[in-house]
């Protein structure tokens, strides 16, 4: 294949990078510096400084991060056993399946099963602990968010782990490593490529969740994804909206490039400088 | 390559004789140019036995197409390639869409039936004159509330207040309305711009936190009825509607006063079949048709002669056709333009961000 055929399939690629990616990169910065009345302004930029939408992104970040934490917490060693067992594709796809239903139905399902009439109320009286609150608290948006997000994270982990060559396992026990220093010293840090991806495919998203927020949280929990939504939305203020957003893409590319292995991270960079 | 072209073949040939399949049935059915009429309404919002009627007076087919917000229905206007000959939105809507040229002025002498219009109802800020909207519907804001949950009345809004709702009010999540409540509490206009009320109210409304259980969108609804909370904020139709779905809840609307809302009827810009949608609104306007309606819907109709069609415990429910005293207190909500809601926006987030 010589250069010229090369580039020509280039054109493809370059026209979707060119159409999907920077121009609404662009068409989000260039709306960021227009106010409601349409009028040219950095105003928007100065209004993201100030003390609501500080804590708006700070309390973003926070849940963002419960989020991630609890979904490594439980996709870990639900990841792990999953490659010790039997029928691992078909358990893989019993994970996968929820991500196949709608979110709006599994959060009304949520709507249900948490109401103060709900299921897991009435489980808790016949146990003697008694109906609780649990929509429209933390608890029950972390948990909701978690349900979701899980998939994302058991793939990536699932993925290096059944990459991850035993012989360094059996090796490392028969050096006299105990199974917890094995974990720590050999699984641990050769899987920490999927924990990444993992952390990333749902760090990112859940910075930018609305709709859970109002269902499930009762806009008790405000988030900068909720922000934009109404910007956009409800008060028709694009300039703010695209503000956060602008924002946003920023707090992203700064974890890509936090997370990303240093080694792959130069790669990414040429490959970027190309684009 | 040779499979995917394959593939890609099979694609466009299902795809081609789908399209075709459409045409088909569409035509079949009589959904031609020139005998349809388009109308984009809002989901359950008009009885289906009235339409029925109307395509066989008039000899029209009618395509009837829904909304879930006025928001979603002005953008596919705007974006054009859509043909709704009328639409319902409500009166916020209708002055922005004024405003940006969506709408087709109406031909009063083809709407003889407008006479039966509650005059009040009529000349209102939003469409002075009634140049491109006609009254469909209207209602207010106020408080649904169980009585096995609370004693307490809602007289006065000051009343949610009161500590014994700790965490169990649910407020619909709208700037205009939340923000609104709390002007009214203050005695103050829903319309009210001042800086110091606008704070006032805000302050005041951050108080109210502890008893807020949560601010949510049409779920309200299902979650009132379901009884999760004693007392919700919400709009008369909605509160018409979870009242037939729970009976122990009753409808308020407070003394200090509320909004007064409508839903109008227009013709869109797009409209290709003027001369139906004058007929169809014409159709609607008609005191029978109207009461039907407004059976059917549950909401208040603005036509006077249609109340003497309505069982009298439906048109002499002060609740949702409330007295003198208390319609002199309503206020409609005036276009604040673009900078004033934003502010009013902003202060609603601060509101919600306030923790307990």
């Amino acid at each position: 294949m010589n250069a010229r055929t090369r580039n020509f399939y280039l054109v493809p690629y370059l026209l979707w990078i060119a159409l999907f990616v920077i121009a609404p990169i662009v068409l989000i910065v260039y709306y960021s510096l227009f106010n409601v009345e349409g009028q040219f302004t950095f105003g928007n930029y100065a209004k993201f400084f100030t003390p609501v939408y500080m804590q708006m992104t700070l309390s973003s970040f926070w849940y963002a991060f419960l989020i991630t934490a609890f979904s490594l917490l439980v996709a870990y060693p639900a990841a792990y056993l999953l490659t010790k067992t039997k029928h691992k594709q078909l358990w893989l796809l019993l994970i996968i399946l929820p991500s196949w239903i709608n979110l709006l139905l599994k959060a009304y399902a949520f709507l249900g099963l948490f109401g103060t009439y709900g299921f897991v109320n009435s489980v808790l009286e016949l146990v003697g602990i008694g109906t609780q609150q649990i929509l429209f608290t933390d608890f029950s948006f972390v948990f909701v968010s978690v349900y979701i997000f899980i998939p994302f994270m058991i793939l990536p982990i699932f993925n290096s782990l059944e990459e991850l060559n035993p012989s360094l396992i059996y090796a490392a026990r028969d050096l006299g490593a105990s199974p917890w220093t094995t974990f720590r010293r050999v699984v641990f840090p050769l899987t920490l490529s999927g924990v990444k991806s993992g952390c990333q495919a749902v760090f990112i998203p859940a910075l930018s969740l609305f709709m859970i927020t109002r269902l499930i949280a009762g806009n008790r929990v405000i988030t900068l994804g909720t922000a934009i939504e109404q910007h956009f939305l409800v008060t028709q203020d694009w300039g703010m909206g695209a503000t956060i957003a602008v924002f946003l893409i920023i707090a992203m590319a700064v974890i890509m490039l936090l997370t990303g292995s240093r080694k792959r991270g130069l790669q990414d960079d040429s490959k970027k400088k190309a684009v | 390559m040779k499979q995917l072209v394959r593939l890609f073949a099979a694609v466009l040939i299902v795809s081609a004789g789908m399209m075709y399949l459409t045409a088909y049935l569409n035509s079949s059915q009589g959904y031609s140019s020139g005998n349809t009429l388009t109308i984009y309404n809002w989901g359950d919002y008009i009885d289906p036995e009235l339409l029925k009627e109307f395509e066989q007076e008039q000899g029209m087919k009618v395509i009837y197409q829904t909304f879930d917000s006025n928001e979603a229905m002005m953008t596919k206007i705007e974006q054009g390639g859509t043909t709704f000959d009328v639409s319902i939105p409500s009166e916020y809507a209708i002055s922005k869409m004024k405003e940006e040229g969506l709408l087709l002025p109406l031909d009063h002498s083809k709407l003889p039936n407008l006479q039966y219009i509650d005059p009040s109802f009529l000349d209102l800020s939003f469409d002075e004159g009634n140049k491109y909207s006609i009254p469909y519907f209207w209602g207010t804001v106020g408080i649904v509330f169980n009585p096995e949950l609370t004693d307490l009345k809602f007289e006065s809004w000051n009343e949610l207040w009161d500590k014994s709702l700790r965490n169990q009010i649910l407020l619909l999540d709208g700037a205009r309305e939340v923000i609104g409540m709390g002007l009214n509490s203050l005695h103050y206009s829903l319309n009210d711009t001042e800086e110091a009320h606008l704070q006032e109210a805000k302050t005041k409304l951050s108080t109210l936190t502890p008893n807020v259980k949560a601010i949510v969108g049409d779920e309200i609804k299902m979650l009132l009825a379901n009884e999760e909370a004693a007392v919700g904020l919400v709009w008369s139709g909605d509160a018409a509607e979870i009242m037939s779905e729970n009976e122990k809840l009753d409808y308020v609307v407070p003394k200090e006063g509320s909004n007064l809302w409508f839903d109008n009827m227009v013709i869109p810009k797009t409209a290709k079949n003027i001369e139906g949608a004058h007929a169809f609104i014409n159709f609607m306007l008609d005191p029978e048709h109207a009461a039907q309606n407004a059976e059917y819907v549950g909401y208040s109709t603005p036509n006077a002669k249609a109340l003497e069609y309505l069982p009298a415990d439906v048109a002499g429910d002060e609740r949702f056709y409330p007295g003198k005293e208390l319609t002199s207190k309503l206020e409609v909500y005036e276009n604040l333009g673009k900078r004033m809601l934003s502010h009013y926006n902003e202060l609603f987030l601060e509101f919600k961000m306030h923790r307990k």
